[in-house]
């Protein structure tokens, strides 16, 4: 039997989540036994060479092109993990949910104190080829359908762990009290 | 002595005195009824409905419902517990709850019982409602994006001639919590600080206090909300055989 493809990605996040799956140390190489790692920035293979049958997804969607990663996951595997409280509910990023996007441009761009230097042309950055964002940043299952979700900022280490043994194995998940965190 | 009388929850053997409120009673039963809005001492409200248990077949809340002799109260079933999880949820999705980045994170009570039902992520989708800080108060400051308006704060902070700290302000959903401003201007520390462990979740703060438990010791990091009522019963059942 082959072994299960698992890719993973970042979208709106601050890779505190694949630092944690990194987390699991030494059982790093018992997972390359088992599953084989396709799209990820773990391994650097940029674009899916072929279908998966899990994705791991951290961050929201703040941008077009969160969107349209987390669409071409959705495509390209079977089952998908909102892992993290950004990929769950938009986390600190969502802080800005409430603010209105030019404010937010402004202050970046323009107004904040490390905007004064380098931006002398008060430009808020307009070129087509970047990714337009978003009216709010979106958690990844008001976009897509996610089937499963891994909450903390980070998930612990062994949260993950087990949550992948459990879908590889096809044994039911445990969730012991200290794994299921919100911070 | 009070007169005592019997009732059963989920059909064990229960003890309380007359007139006393089920979940009050059931607390010093060692039986654990999750609530938010409820604090000992505090005059019930009734307002949270995470109390609900079944009483002949109907939803009661717990902590507003005296005792009668022989009542057959029903908690831990799963269509309450779901109610339960379903309310928590819908907390999470009204307010804005980033707990990463909460000074209550690890000791709140919502966050406690999201655990406890390990929700995992809630069911309705997230409102992201704009709700204003207020940090014009010299000890406190009200962070309305966590509050669950649960009145714990009007009921319990009071100055000596009963007159409330905090009050609601507007209607329904537009409904925020207020501090007054004149009576906030003189606050004890101690009073703030009774303030912030009266809220239930991080709407009332301390200034210049926060993040000061390590991750791992905080409250709720390794035992569940509830885990400790069992043990306090059974330190009072002690007491009463010596
Ligand atoms: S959940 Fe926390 S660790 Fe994960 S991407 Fe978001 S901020 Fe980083
Ligand atoms: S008040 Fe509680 S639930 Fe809300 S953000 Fe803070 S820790 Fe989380
Ligand atoms: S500020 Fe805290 S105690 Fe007061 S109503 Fe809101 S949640 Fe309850």
């Amino acid at each position: 039997m082959s072994k299960p493809v698992v890719a993973t990605t970042s979208l709106s996040g601050c890779f505190g989540c694949h630092m944690s799956l990194l987390d699991i140390d030494e059982r790093i190489l018992d997972l390359i036994d088992v599953v084989e790692f396709n799209k990820s920035p773990i391994d650097d293979i940029k674009e899916f060479t072929k279908q998966c049958d899990i994705g791991i997804i951290e961050g929201g969607c703040c941008n077009s092109e969160n969107v349209h990663v987390l669409k071409d996951f959705r495509k390209n595997c079977k089952i998908l993990i909102s892992l993290g409280e950004c990929a769950i509910m938009g986390g600190l990023p969502a802080l800005r949910n409430g603010i209105p996007i030019k404010e937010c441009l402004d202050e970046a761009y323009l107004n904040g104190p490390t905007a004064q230097i380098g931006n002398e042309e008060q430009i808020l950055p307009n070129d087509e080829e970047l990714p337009m964002i978003l009216d709010k940043v979106y958690p990844c299952h008001e976009v897509v359908k996610i089937d499963y979700y891994l909450p903390g900022c980070p998930p612990r280490a062994d949260l993950i762990w087990d949550a992948l043994v459990a879908l590889v194995t096809g044994n039911e998940l445990k969730l012991p009290y200290e794994v299921v965190k919100f911070d | 002595m009070s007169e005592k009388i019997k009732f059963t929850i989920d059909g064990k053997e229960c003890i309380a005195k007359k007139g006393q409120y089920i979940l009050e009673a059931a607390l010093e039963n060692g039986i654990y009824i999750p609530f938010l809005c409820n604090m000992k001492g505090v005059k019930p409200a009734g307002s949270c409905r995470l109390c609900n248990v079944k009483i002949n077949g109907r939803n009661m809340t717990a902590c507003t419902t005296p005792v009668a002799a022989g009542m057959e109260v029903e908690s831990e079933i799963p269509e309450l517990q779901e109610l339960r999880l379903s309310i928590i949820e819908m907390l999470f999705v009204e307010g804005n709850h980033f707990c990463p980045s909460c000074e209550k994170s690890g000791n709140c009570e919502l966050q406690a019982l999201a655990y406890k039902f390990q929700m995992l992520v809630p069911r309705f989708p997230y409102e992201f409602p704009i709700k204003e800080v207020d940090a014009s108060s010299p000890k406190l400051y009200i962070d309305r994006n966590r509050c669950i308006k649960c009145k714990r704060c009007i009921r319990n902070i009071k100055d000596e001639n009963g007159k409330s700290y905090f009050a609601f302000y507007k209607r329904a959903h537009d409904v925020e919590i207020c501090l007054d401003k004149e009576l906030a201007a003189t606050m004890s520390d101690e009073l703030a600080q009774k303030a912030m462990d009266t809220c239930p979740v991080g709407a009332i703060l301390r200034k210049e206090k926060g993040f000061d438990q390590p991750i791992g010791t905080r409250k709720f990091d390794k035992q569940a909300i509830g885990t400790d009522i069992i043990s306090v019963v059974e330190n009072i059942n002690m007491e009463v055989k010596e």
